[in-house]
């Protein structure tokens, strides 16, 4: 039995940046094994777990998708034993001066990004915000140490450790979307021992903070009859603007918008209602920026839905989330998923859906 | 291989309209080839090699498309308004010369700026065919011109347009000569892809991509360099050997290929730098994200002053690159796992 | 419903060409004056389907789409895409601040400058509501001087209505249809004019190709739909039949030198043909075929302005191994803004040139290497 919080920290202690996924990948599949029939890993190296339903073949499949890539920096240069870096992912520079990250080169080597003197810096920059170009890491270690062990290339992962803050919160780097990892996670467990008509697939997605690669890929290869998209949304929080973001601790968010199939929205909110999950309708007008605008219109297009966990501080290392919102996650998905049955695509045939 | 980069360099093909480039091309290959054809995007496919045990389905792409533009508007003393084929600079559109499909040259002017510290928008540019009214004028809207510069041979340094990337082009022609000329038989599948319409959005590669369905990719396309006075911040130099690209703004090249380049140039004791370019993107990228996935990656040809009319490549970089495709393809590849 | 027999399609299929009469026009208020913002296309949906039907296969994807078949009967067939996109640009209700007033979004490209004082309809009901903006009295000059933001507009259905509008609805602006002499003036002519033009192709489908209509979603956002229609039909070619702006108005920029030189397209000039747009490369042998056809027909026809903007062209052509494609398009000022304005006279030979390209078309037009 999977805890999920320890579960969750675990997975924050890999690096597993955009691209280069295999620590966390390894994390997860350990995870899974118990849980799922068959494991395998796309030739993109995300991570599929089947649970094999029982229904007579050929059975429709659910993806669940949660991207496990974290966003982070890699090594541009060497300077005198300092790294120049660049981003990997949407980086807000401005997070940057202070952090601790471990260098990922010949071998991990903590250190901290700098922000430079003032006078050493370009006149415009001695006062504003130091752009990610001019800003460097200190490993601490003399500079001919430095140029043996790292070279351009090697990643470079914020190595803020996760804090525990009363009230089931959890504070860490990459809860974007490891927390959705763990909630899909969470769902596999609730599922445990439980009969299922339909094929499910769980897939921690490579890329999404680049290219969505993993989703585009791992959609195409998997053919789902539907596909979910498990992602962090925007908490209430001090400057973010009210009216685009959701309380944190008080529910999952479903979204709506040409990104999710109607009919699709309409059955997981029935279903929230009926379990007295709490949720909020997530106005998405154009592209949810999630795995789900990826996977909709892969091959001949799948009915896509998007399920969103309130996050605070998206993409700064010091991400909050709270662990109950994602064991409701868990569970409704483990619900949505048990009770598929063979008319359930009937329910998404947009002839019955407008009837106008 | 000075002769055949610049017959390359010195046609006309801008993106959507490589016909010329292609016809080149075909001539230089088609007696390499297993197999030869052109598909619904342009594209042309050359197959050598069945493959065999411990071999891939490799697809290597350069693209034959340049930057260019195309009239928009010809006005009624004959001067032709243009739209951008491609990433085209400003900059280097003042003074230019271009040249279109049917050899008409002309020159490109500018309105009068009343704020010479501005730099003019392409709008505020036209090209001077040399005719008097619409009537007379040879350009019609639609038509596509390319840049005109002859191609220069300064011993180590070639200087040409296009570089971008008929060096590519070149490379990939050579290594197929390498490999007939050196009769080695790869055990792998060799698809060269020789795509259109990379320069307005990887289109070609996308289709080529899909339609050849390989195991493996590489990308053949110029790099920036970081060697120049007051120039971007970039490790990758001239004459320091062909670059291995981790990243650029459009891919993560899969670590393995990477890997697998940079083992195979140290055993055969090839130069080589790693890239990491904070722009820009080539047809790998179109490559990795096609049906389940493909392991992809990119061969850079450094190269200065890119998108500009003189674009300067070094000539041993070009040859090392050659070397290290040959290479590549001979053996059999094990990836692993990732 | 019982499905028409291979009789009763040919009973039904006219065998002469398509004309734009006074049903076909009625037919397109009927489709402008529905609301369908991307995502939501329903309403128009609804009105294809029933007219559709019974000429032919036909099936709804998981977008939305609708996918419709009819095979030709000549020996020498050619599978042809033709894709018209259902949906329109609008807005989503995204906060409800109470007493009738909500925050929105846009959905698709709209110039923020044509949104204040404009009544719209909202939601499924079409329930009455506007953009207000701030009078005038209230404002000073140097505020006039700057756009109203979209974060500072509202919609207002009035307090005591909020109940029957909610957060996640679409809206359209308010437009009714109506003629102005050679002019039709209307919302949404981009695309609901390529929508009639392929339903009246397929109720003359010529019998030399195997016609596969797409009546695409999600185009405004995306070219979504287009994407996964080209990737299910598979065709050998395709062509996109949507509404271009004619930016053909005079130079307002004060300089007597000035000549427009970036018109786009011009209105009464005939159906635009595309060389290139922001997605797309036309493929030249369609390009060639068509402006052919025009010619030899006596159809007047322009040449789309190379430039920026993109039709679902731009999605299908790079699908699977890549689809010879080509667009069409009606020219029409204002597209996007409450009122868009095209001629009737450039409608009806685009469907002339359109229809008459297609049953000129024959295997040898892609036989030569792009």
């Amino acid at each position: 039995m999977t805890e999920i919080l320890p579960f969750l920290k675990n997975l924050l202690s890999a690096p597993g940046l955009s691209g280069n996924e295999a620590s966390v990948r390894n994390l997860i599949e350990d995870a899974w094994r118990p849980l799922t029939d068959e494991l395998s890993v796309s030739r993109l190296g995300s991570l599929h777990g089947l649970r094999r339903g029982s229904g007579p073949g050929p059975r429709p499949s659910l993806l669940l998708a949660a991207h496990m890539d974290a966003i982070g920096m890699l090594v541009t240069g060497v300077v005198e034993g300092f790294l120049r870096i660049g981003s990997i992912g949407g980086v807000d520079a401005r997070v940057l001066p202070g952090q601790p990250v471990t260098v990922h080169a010949r071998r991990d080597l903590p250190g901290v990004i700098v922000q430079p003197p003032p006078h050493l810096l370009p006149a415009e920059y001695r006062e504003a915000p130091v752009p990610l170009e001019y800003l460097l890491v200190d490993t601490g270690l003399l500079p001919d140490e430095v140029e043996r062990l790292v070279r351009p290339g090697a990643l470079v992962s914020f190595a803020q450790p996760p804090i525990e803050l009363g009230g089931e919160v959890l504070v860490g780097h990459t809860l974007d979307d490891r927390a959705s990892v763990a909630a899909i996670t969470h769902c596999l467990q609730e599922l445990q021992g439980r009969a299922l008509s339909w094929d499910v697939w769980a897939v921690a997605t490579v890329q999404e903070e680049e290219t969505f690669g993993g989703a585009i890929t791992s959609a195409f290869q998997l053919r789902p009859s539907l596909a979910v998209a498990i992602d962090v949304t925007f908490a209430a929080s001090p400057g973010s603007p009210s009216h685009n973001t959701f309380p944190l601790g008080k529910g999952l968010t479903m979204g709506w918008g040409p990104n999710i199939h109607p009919a699709l929205h309409q059955a997981f909110k029935e279903l929230a209602d009926r379990l007295e999950i709490p949720y909020k309708l997530e106005p998405i007008p154009r592209q949810s920026g999630t795995d789900a605008f990826a996977m909709q219109v892969v091959a001949e297009g799948i009915p896509t839905m998007v399920v969103g966990i309130p996050l605070r501080y998206m993409h700064t290392p010091v991400e909050m989330v709270s662990l109950k919102d994602i064991t409701r996650v868990g569970r409704l998905l483990a619900e949505f998923a048990a009770q598929l049955d063979d008319r359930f695509m009937e329910k998404l045939s947009y002839e019955t859906t407008n009837a106008k | 291989m000075k002769s055949l980069i610049q017959k390359l360099v010195e046609t006309t093909g801008p993106s959507g309209y490589e016909t010329q480039v292609r016809a080149i091309v075909r001539t230089e290959v088609e007696h390499l080839a297993d197999e030869l054809r052109v598909d619904n995007m342009g594209n042309l496919i050359v197959r050598r090699g069945q493959g065999g045990p411990g071999g891939l389905k490799i697809m290597l792409a350069a693209h034959m498309d340049e930057i260019g533009v195309m009239a928009s508007h010809i006005d009624e003393r004959g001067y032709v308004r243009f739209q951008p084929v491609g990433g085209v600079f400003r900059q280097n559109c003042i003074g230019g010369r271009v040249r279109f499909l049917d050899g008409t040259a002309g020159v490109i002017g500018v309105e009068r700026q009343d704020d010479p510290s501005k730099l003019p928008t392409l709008d505020q540019m036209f090209i001077d065919v040399g005719a008097t009214s619409r009537k007379d004028c040879p350009v019609r809207v639609g038509d596509v011109a390319a840049f005109d510069r002859p191609f220069t041979d300064l011993g180590k340094r070639l200087v040409s347009k296009a570089m971008d990337d008929r060096i590519g082009v070149a490379v990939l022609v050579e290594t197929l000569r390498q490999l007939a000329a050196q009769a080695i038989q790869s055990p792998h599948q060799v698809y060269m892809v020789f795509s259109v319409q990379e320069e307005v959005g990887l289109r070609g590669a996308t289709a080529a991509a899909y339609g050849v369905d390989p195991d493996l990719g590489l990308a053949v396309d110029v790099t920036d360099s970081g060697d120049t006075p007051k120039g971007i911040r970039m490790e990758v130099s001239l004459g320091k050997g062909p670059a291995i690209k981790v990243r650029d703004s459009y891919i993560l090249s899969d670590p393995r290929v990477v890997n697998w380049m940079v083992e195979t140039a140290e055993k055969a004791g090839l130069p080589y730098q790693l890239e990491i370019l904070d722009r820009g993107g080539t047809d790998a990228h179109a490559i990795q994200l096609t049906h389940a996935g493909v392991p992809a990656g990119c061969l850079s040809i450094p190269c200065r002053y890119i998108h500009s009319p003189s674009e300067m490549v070094d000539y041993d970089d070009v040859l090392q690159a050659v070397r290290l495709l040959v290479e590549l393809l001979r053996q059999p590849v094990d990836l692993g796992a990732l | 419903m019982k499905q028409p027999t291979q009789s009763d399609r040919r009973l039904l299929r006219n065998s002469g060409p398509p004309r734009l009469g006074a049903a076909q026009i009625r037919l397109l208020e009927r489709l402008c004056n529905a609301c369908s913002v991307s995502g939501d296309e329903g309403e128009v949906r609804a009105i294809v389907l029933e007219q559709v039907r019974p000429y032919g296969e036909m099936k709804i994807d998981t977008l939305g789409n609708v996918l419709f078949t009819h095979p030709g009967q000549d020996q020498d067939r050619v599978r042809v895409m033709l894709a018209a996109h259902m949906d329109e640009v609008g807005f989503m209700l995204t906060n409800d601040e109470g007493e009738g007033i909500f925050r929105f979004d846009t959905v698709g490209s709209i110039d923020v400058r044509q949104l204040a004082g404009k009544p719209l309809w909202v939601g499924s009901e079409h329930v009455p509501g506007v953009i207000g903006a701030k009078p005038i009295h209230h404002t000073t000059a140097d505020e006039r001087k700057h756009s109203f933001s979209l974060d500072a507009l509202r919609i207002d259905v009035a307090p005591g209505n909020g109940g029957k509008v909610k957060v996640g609805d679409r809206a359209t602006f308010a437009t009714s249809f109506t003629r102005l002499g050679p002019s039709l003036r209307a919302k949404a002519l981009d695309d609901r004019l390529g929508v009639v033009t392929l339903i009246e192709l397929i109720k003359h489908a010529p019998p030399n190709i195997d016609l596969q209509a797409a009546f695409t979603v999600q185009e405004e956002v995306g070219l979504r739909g287009a994407r996964v229609a080209a990737y299910a039909f598979d065709p050998q070619m395709a062509v996109a039949l949507d509404s271009t702006p004619a930016n053909d108005l005079p130079p307002m920029d004060g300089d007597e030198d000035s000549e427009n030189t970036r018109y786009n397209s011009r209105l009464g000039a005939g159906p635009a043909i595309y060389l290139s747009d922001a997605a797309t490369i036309a493929d030249p042998r369609l390009v060639r075929h068509f402006i052919e056809t025009a010619e030899a027909a006596h159809i007047p026809y322009q040449i789309r302005q190379p430039g920026g903007g993109a039709t679902d062209a731009g999605a299908i052509h790079k699908q699977r191994a890549g689809i010879p494609s080509l667009s069409v398009s009606v020219p029409g000022r204002y597209a996007h803004t409450p009122m868009g304005i095209s001629r009737l006279e450039d409608w009806k030979n685009t469907l002339a040139l359109v229809y008459t390209a297609l049953t000129r078309l024959t295997p040898q037009v892609l036989e030569n290497d792009r």
